[in-house]
Parts: C-alpha cells; sequence; structure tokens
C-alpha cells in the first residue's frame, strides 16, 4: 500500500535551534501511528509540519501523496486536527463550534448538521450542545474538539496528546472513543509521553528523544527488541542505600537502571534475579518483579525516564 | 458511524474563493449572541452630531468652505461620518483581532482547515467592512432626516466609508500584528484621538497653523473626510481620487502585512 505519509530526513528548526533533527517514518492508511517521547522531544513540531500549519526546514515530507508547501489547502481539507491546547472557540456554544467549522470545510450545513449530530452523541455531549465552552470540563473539551476534528469525516487523524490532562476514566472513554475510529478505518497519527497510551493504541510508533527517532517498531517488538522479558524493581529507603547498592547489583545482572526512587534490574528470568538480591543481602526495601514495558525501553535507549 | 467512516469518501468542493467568507460568518455566529454591543457604534456618531453639529453648530452658524457658506452641520456631519467608518473598522480588526490570536487562539483552530492566513485575513477585514457599511448607512439615514444632505453625490458616501473602512481595516490588523501586549493598545488611543480631533473633522484645514496643515493633509483620516465631506456638499473634483488611491493603497499594503504576519506568529 502506497504510505499515507511519508518523512525523509525531516528537519524542524526554530532560528538556529533544531527541533526535529532529520527523522525518517513512514506511515500508511489504515493504521494507527505513534510518537512517543518526553517533553520537548519535538512530537509537536512534527505534527504540526503533518497539519501543513508549520514549514518544514528540510528533508522531505509527502501527505496524501501531496507536498505542504504547495498543496497546503487540499491536504487539511482531508485532514482532522487535535491539537496539544484545546483551541475551541470560547466565542461560540458547543453546537456552533462544530457548524462553523464544517463551513470552513466548505460543506452545505443541512450536511454538517447531520454530521454533528451523530459526533454529539458519539463524544458524548449530546446535552451539552447550546452550552458555552468555557464551562465545561477538561474532559468535555478535549472531546468536543475531537467531535470538531472530525466533522470533514478526515481520512487522518492527528491527535496531538489526546488525553494529558485527563482523569483515568476520561482517557479510557477516550481511548475506546479512538479505538472506534480506528475500526471505522480512520488512520491515527497521535503524540503521546503516556507508554501505557502508545501501546493501547498503537500498532507501530516511533519513540522520539531531543528532536530524533531513537528507536521504531510495534509496542511488543520494541520491548523485545531493547529490553529483556522481565524487570525486577527494588526500592530502598534511602538515597545512599541505593547508591551503595548499585556496584552490588550490576553484579547481579548485565543491565541495570538507576531511576531517582529505584534501581531497574533488566532480566529474562525475573524471579531467579529477584531471589539472586536478595541472596545477596542488597538490602532493598522492596523487591518487585514485573513485564518490561516501553518505559523501560526509553529508559534503557536513553538513560532517562519518559516522563521526569 | 462505521458506515459512514467506512465508506467512499467524498472530497468537500474547495470554493478558494469563499473561504475569507467563513471568516464573516464565524463572526455573525459569534455577535448574534451580543449583537447590543453592535449598537455603540451606531449611537456614538449620532450623539456627537447632535451635541457638536447641531448644538455647537447653533454658536457658529454658517462657515466659509471652498469659496461657499456652509451650515456647521452640514461641515462636521460627514467628519463624524468618516471617523465612525474608521472606529467601526478598528473594533474588530485591533482589540478583537489580538484577543482572538493570542488568547484563545481561534485563528489556531481556523488555520488548520483548508483557510490560509490571506482566508483569515481577508475575511476579518470583509466582516470589519460589513459592519462599518452598517454603521454608515444608519449615520447617512439620519443625516437625511435631519436635511443634512443636499447633493446626490452622497449615493457615494456608504460606499467611500467602506474605503476609509478598508484603510484602517487593513492598517489595524497589520498593526495589531506587532503589538506585545494591552499596554500597547494604549498607543493606538494616542494615534486615534488626534486623528479623530484633528483631522479638518470639526474645523477647516484654514484653520491650522501652515505647518500642521502640511502634517494633516499626509494623516489618513484627512483623506476620508475630505472625500466624504465633499460628497455630502456636491463640491467634486478630480483631486479627490488621489484621497481615495491614498485610502486603498493604505488597506493593501495592511493587509498584505497582516496575512504575512499572521503566517509568522500563528505557523512559526
Ligand atoms: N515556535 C517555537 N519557537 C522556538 N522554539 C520552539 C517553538 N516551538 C517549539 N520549539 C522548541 O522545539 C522543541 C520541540 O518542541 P515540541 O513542542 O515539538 O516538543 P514536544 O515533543 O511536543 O514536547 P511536549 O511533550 O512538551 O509537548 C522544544 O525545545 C521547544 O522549545
Ligand atoms: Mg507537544
Amino acid at each position: 500500500m502506497d504510505p499515507l505519509i511519508e518523512a525523509r530526513a525531516l528537519t524542524k528548526r526554530f532560528g538556529g535551534f533544531v527541533a526535529v533533527d532529520g527523522i525518517d517514518f513512514v506511515i500508511r492508511p489504515g493504521e494507527a501511528f505513534g510518537f512517543l517521547g518526553p517533553n520537548g522531544a519535538g512530537k509537536s513540531s512534527t505534527m504540526r509540519m503533518i497539519g501543513c500549519v508549520s514549514p518544514v526546514s528540510g528533508g522531505t515530507l509527502r501527505v496524501l501523496g501531496m507536498d505542504p508547501a504547495a498543496d497546503g489547502a487540499q491536504i487539511r481539507a482531508r485532514l482532522g486536527v487535535v491539537p496539544q491546547e484545546d483551541n475551541l472557540d470560547t466565542e461560540l456554544t458547543v453546537w456552533d463550534n462544530l457548524m462553523i467549522y464544517g463551513r470552513y470545510f466548505d460543506l452545505p450545513r443541512a450536511e454538517i448538521r447531520r454530521r454533528a449530530e451523530e459526533l454529539l452523541e458519539f463524544v458524548q455531549l449530546t446535552d451539552r450542545r447550546d452550552s458555552r465552552v468555557d464551562p465545561l470540563s477538561g474532559g468535555m473539551k478535549r472531546r468536543l474538539t475531537i467531535a470538531r476534528a472530525l466533522i470533514n469525516e478526515p481520512e487522518v487523524l492527528l491527535l496531538d496528546e489526546p488525553t494529558t490532562g485527563l482523569d483515568p476514566q476520561a482517557r479510557h472513554m477516550l481511548w475506546e472513543r479512538l479505538y472506534r475510529l480506528k475500526q471505522d478505518g480512520v488512520t491515527l497519527v497521535l503524540t503521546t509521553h503516556y507508554m501505557d497510551e502508545a501501546e493501547q493504541l498503537c500498532d507501530r510508533l516511533v519513540i522520539m528523544d531531543a528532536g530524533r527517532i531513537v528507536a521504531e517498531g510495534s509496542p511488543r517488538d520494541l520491548v523485545a527488541t531493547h529490553a529483556t522479558r522481565e524487570v525486577v524493581e527494588l526500592r530502598f529507603g534511602r538515597a545512599a542505600e541505593q547508591h551503595a547498592a548499585l556496584a552490588r547489583v550490576r553484579t547481579l545482572a548485565p543491565r541495570v537502571e538507576p531511576v531517582a526512587d529505584r534501581l531497574l534490574v533488566y532480566t529474562d528470568d525475573g524471579d531467579a534475579t529477584a531471589a539472586a538480591v536478595t541472596a545477596d543481602g542488597v538490602g532493598a526495601a522492596s523487591v518487585l518483579v514485573r513485564r518490561a514495558s516501553l518505559e523501560d525501553v526509553f529508559l534503557i535507549l536513553t538513560g532517562r525516564t519518559l516522563e521526569e | 458511524m462505521s458506515a459512514r467512516m467506512g465508506s467512499m469518501r467524498v472530497l468537500p468542493p474547495l470554493g478558494a474563493r469563499q473561504r475569507p467568507w467563513r471568516m464573516v460568518e464565524r463572526n455573525v455566529l459569534a455577535y448574534r449572541r451580543t449583537w447590543y454591543v453592535f449598537l455603540s457604534g451606531f449611537f456614538e456618531p449620532v450623539l456627537f452630531l447632535l451635541s457638536i453639529g447641531i448644538g455647537v453648530g447653533k454658536l457658529v452658524g454658517k462657515l466659509p468652505f471652498d469659496g461657499h457658506l456652509v451650515d456647521y452641520k452640514q461641515f462636521v456631519a460627514p467628519g463624524l461620518l468618516a471617523s465612525a467608518a474608521m472606529n467601526g473598522s478598528l473594533l474588530d480588526t485591533t482589540f478583537n483581532f489580538f484577543v482572538k490570536y493570542k488568547y484563545s487562539h481561534t485563528y489556531d483552530a481556523i488555520l488548520a482547515t483548508p483557510l490560509g492566513t490571506g482566508d483569515v485575513a481577508t475575511g476579518e477585514v470583509v466582516w470589519a467592512l460589513m459592519r462599518g457599511a452598517i454603521y454608515s448607512t444608519a449615520f447617512l439615514l439620519t443625516m437625511v432626516a435631519f436635511g443634512l444632505v443636499p447633493s446626490w453625490w452622497a449615493l457615494l458616501v456608504v460606499p467611500v466609508a467602506v474605503l476609509i473602512g478598508f484603510a484602517f481595516a487593513g492598517a489595524g490588523l497589520a498593526g495589531t500584528t506587532f503589538m506585545r501586549s494591552w499596554v500597547d493598545f494604549d498607543y493606538v488611543t494616542l494615534a486615534l484621538v488626534p486623528l479623530f480631533l484633528f483631522s479638518a473633522t470639526f474645523f477647516p484645514l484654514s484653520q491650522y497653523p501652515a505647518g500642521l496643515q502640511a502634517v494633516i493633509r499626509l494623516t489618513p483620516l484627512y483623506q476620508g473626510v475630505v472625500l466624504e465631506r465633499a460628497l455630502v456638499l456636491g463640491h467634486m473634483q478630480w483631486t479627490l481620487l488621489v484621497h481615495a488611491a491614498y485610502l486603498a493603497v493604505m488597506g493593501a499594503v495592511g493587509l498584505r502585512v497582516a496575512a504575512r504576519r499572521i503566517g509568522r506568529l500563528l505557523q512559526p
């Protein structure tokens, strides 16, 4: 299948600062593709270039087979955009937000009304249709922003941190909605710095750090390739103890990553390693065995945690 | 839902030429609930006309203007109309525009659609002109009611008011893109008050010292006042075209600069 979005050595500079540093990626129709990375990794900058609202500084970018610099309006006509910061029209009601957005896409009013009814239902905001935007909760605003992004029945939905700042319940509801969109054939491109979100939603993702892609693959492949099967988490009462234990633990397992309040020991057999650590008398206050996740992949590749 | 998403997608037609009108539609929706703020732009010039034109006019009587004696209220009314056209077009292109681009991020959302920066700038200007045209029509009708419009040339009063609006809307939009904070709006007031008072609005240019006259001849509202006064009084001359060209160029340059600046600010 032809790629829907294709980037080669894509670069974004702000003055002398390089925010996106020559990245390559290909997004295919119907997949859910993620950009996972910490603050300042260049996720939003990349999304804005894909959304044709930020000029490319270097490399090439094709979106829906077109060039953003030349065909921005045609491309944008077929995208849905959920930006990192909600930018609903605060001078309008919920309903009018959808109506006018449909008009920006030049849709006939009757058609917009039909879609708006359906979309309000979809995001469960039908009972708030005559409300202004300001009094809506954060989760409601986010849902309305998603509904708005769907008014033109986009082929690609760009979601920049769709659930940041939401409570767990609102997040799960949004995930469920996004999952349904994907079932309906909409290509999802999303950024996040939540690894559970990436694991839940993405077929494939790239991990970004400081403007570069450090790894790429399905969540499962990434964990299999870059991390071990299991992780033993050791917590200590005091930082000094943790510091003292590090060298000892390193003799027991090939890969140990110290983070703020824990030592993470990478191993293929968690129970055996946990037993070895306990037998060695390292003195951890707690020992926990769990499966490795994308968070670990990021830590192993960059030496930092995602949300620090 | 699945049927609609899964089925063949039909591209929406892209009426590039109509895109700026979407901004007008948006503003109509936004003002639908607060239509009363619209009224100030109408009452203000009418109150000036009543107090200055008719009140002060009683004291002043007739003025020599262009070789004739003209009733003061007839002299001052077109000046007030030109000022109203200026003020009306600046409401939505300065203060309100600043709020929308800097704080409520309204344009970021709009620019994610097929609309571009040129459409946004043009749309806001068109809207400001429509608003100004409504005000100037209402004011002109008031003037007619008071018997202040002797000439049929006055049929061009509203189109010229729109031209004045265009000049200031373009300049207002462009200027606002350079503003950093609310404090900078004090400069707008600082510029507008003298324009309002000294553009030969309230007394003939000949009343000013010679040096000041030369300066006033170069200022934008003066062009509009001269045009409107000539139309209302029926004193037509070819040189009026120069004043009209001044305003047209000012608006066009402002619009171009605004579109470019909006791109630079919102799409870094
Ligand atoms: N308009 C701008 N001018 C200058 N620098 C910018 C601009 N926008 C972004 N940057 C810088 O580019 C880098 C990448 O920013 P970007 O917003 O793409 O990161 P991000 O991955 O989306 O981060 P976050 O998770 O915080 O949203 C940051 O260092 C940021 O400060
Ligand atoms: Mg971001």
